[in-house]
């Protein structure tokens, strides 16, 4: 198994007669079984990042690897959920199963594929037509974690899931990368259902990598600070800061030790990414440059 | 066995509530010496936590002495984690100590303020 799951290195993409970017200039490393969020607003790129890495898209710019190699090289050992979960609508949930089988059958397990779907309670000879979207979720889910990847690309995969499937399935993923050392990189808008179960994040904003790294180190790297607000937060980088009558509130890098007159906590994952999200114009910072020595 | 619990919302690390919560299961001898604690499998199939976390927790016990894992076997109580028994000179003491503070007046939030702080001076910087 390769020790770098995703490598890019002045990753853009445009798309349409305008050209218009995507993705622009992202560089960051993933390193093998990590569980990794993809963050970030609407239009951020996180879908066209997904694709790259799925081999469905070409970049425009720069270079993306997938487990040491060509994405399009990669495919057998890489799953990819689409965000629509595309499956063909006239085929049966048994059909469909049987279809990822036989297109998959040097690493395909019926067992895992099988126990997903029956945990969602659905009949094996029901059309896929006649499914929710979350049923139609977790058929899909099936269909990746039965071909047993290396790496497994999920695209708001909660999306359209109700609490308990939810925590079935996020149960089933970390079971997965428990047992076999899954890379998992999912996008996700609800940032409190990645808390706990992601080890490193990749935000993005406007086509442009903002946060990557281990989460425990971004997460420790930043603090959320609150102070009168005529006390002056130099030579910390603030991130974003609000100022309610005499006092301030703000998301800094500490740069050294900060002054005692600073109440100061590390912030949690959400009031990470929303205080990024409230200031798009803060410099990014990128932890995952340094390869970690091996766990 | 022990079944973890995780509140996402508490503000304490989740590998630092495994580690308390196996050091309070050992503390109420629901772990003892040669038990087994639950794999990380088992663990996050139940909680959906990351693998790597539980692992962290388990490297802490680990280097505190309290668990060794065995190769292909899974992770193993070494010791427990004991209070002073009932009969101990400590306990003693404290029992007279207590007997006194109530006679001076001490109500039990009074004492138990006075303790916190007696031991926030004397196990600073210490885990719990």
């Amino acid at each position: 198994m390769t020790e770098t799951a995703i490598e890019a290195a002045a990753l853009g993409k445009r798309f349409g007669r305008r050209r218009k970017r995507a993705l622009d200039g992202c560089a960051f490393q993933l390193p093998a079984g990590r569980i990794c969020a993809v963050v970030g607003p609407n239009g951020a790129g996180k879908s066209t990042l997904l694709s790259l890495a799925a081999g469905l898209l070409h970049p425009s710019d720069g270079t993306i690897t997938v487990l040491g190699q060509a994405p399009a090289a990669a495919r057998e050992q890489v799953a990819y959920v689409a965000q629509d979960k595309p499956l063909h609508p006239q085929l049966t949930v048994a059909d469909t199963l049987r279809f990822g089988r036989e297109l998959n059958q040097r690493r395909w397990d019926d067992r895992v594929a099988e126990r997903i779907v029956a945990e969602g309670d659905l009949d094996p000879d029901a059309k896929i037509r006649t499914l929710s979207g979350g049923q139609r979720t977790r058929v899909a889910l099936a269909l990746a974690l039965g071909k047993r990847p290396e790496l497994l690309l999920l695209d708001e995969p909660m999306a359209d899931l109700d609490p308990l499937a939810r925590h079935q399935l996020m149960a089933t993923l970390m079971a997965d990368a428990a047992e076999r050392g899954t890379t998992v990189v999912m996008s996700s808008h609800v940032v409190a259902e990645l808390e706990g179960a992601c080890d490193h994040l990749l935000l993005l904003g406007a086509g442009r990598v903002r946060l990557a790294g281990p989460l425990d180190d971004l997460l420790a790297a930043h603090r959320l600070v609150t102070g009168r607000a005529d006390a002056g937060l130099d030579p910390h980088t603030v991130v974003e800061s609000r100022t309610t009558g005499r006092q301030l509130t703000a998301l800094v890098r500490p740069e050294g030790p900060l002054d005692d007159t600073w109440q100061s906590t590390v912030p949690t994952l959400e009031e990470l990414v929303l205080a990024h999200l409230r200031a798009p114009e803060a410099p990014a910072l990128r932890l995952d440059s340094v390869p970690e020595a091996a766990v | 066995m022990v079944e973890y619990r995780i509140d996402r919302r508490s503000g304490v690390a989740t590998y630092v509530q495994i580690v308390q919560q196996t050091k309070q299961a050992l503390r109420l001898g629901l772990l003892e010496p040669g038990d087994k604690l639950p794999t990380a499998r088992e663990v996050v199939e139940a909680t959906a936590i990351n693998p790597n976390t539980v692992l962290k927790a388990y490297r802490e016990l680990e280097r505190e002495g309290l668990v060794e894992a065995r190769r292909g076997l899974g992770t193993f109580v070494r010791r427990g984690l004991n209070t002073a028994p009932a009969d101990s000179p400590l306990r003693t003491e404290l029992e007279a100590w207590a007997v006194r503070a109530r006679e001076a007046g001490l109500e039990r939030d009074d004492v138990d303020a006075l303790f916190t702080s007696v031991l926030d001076t004397h196990f600073k910087g210490d885990e719990s």
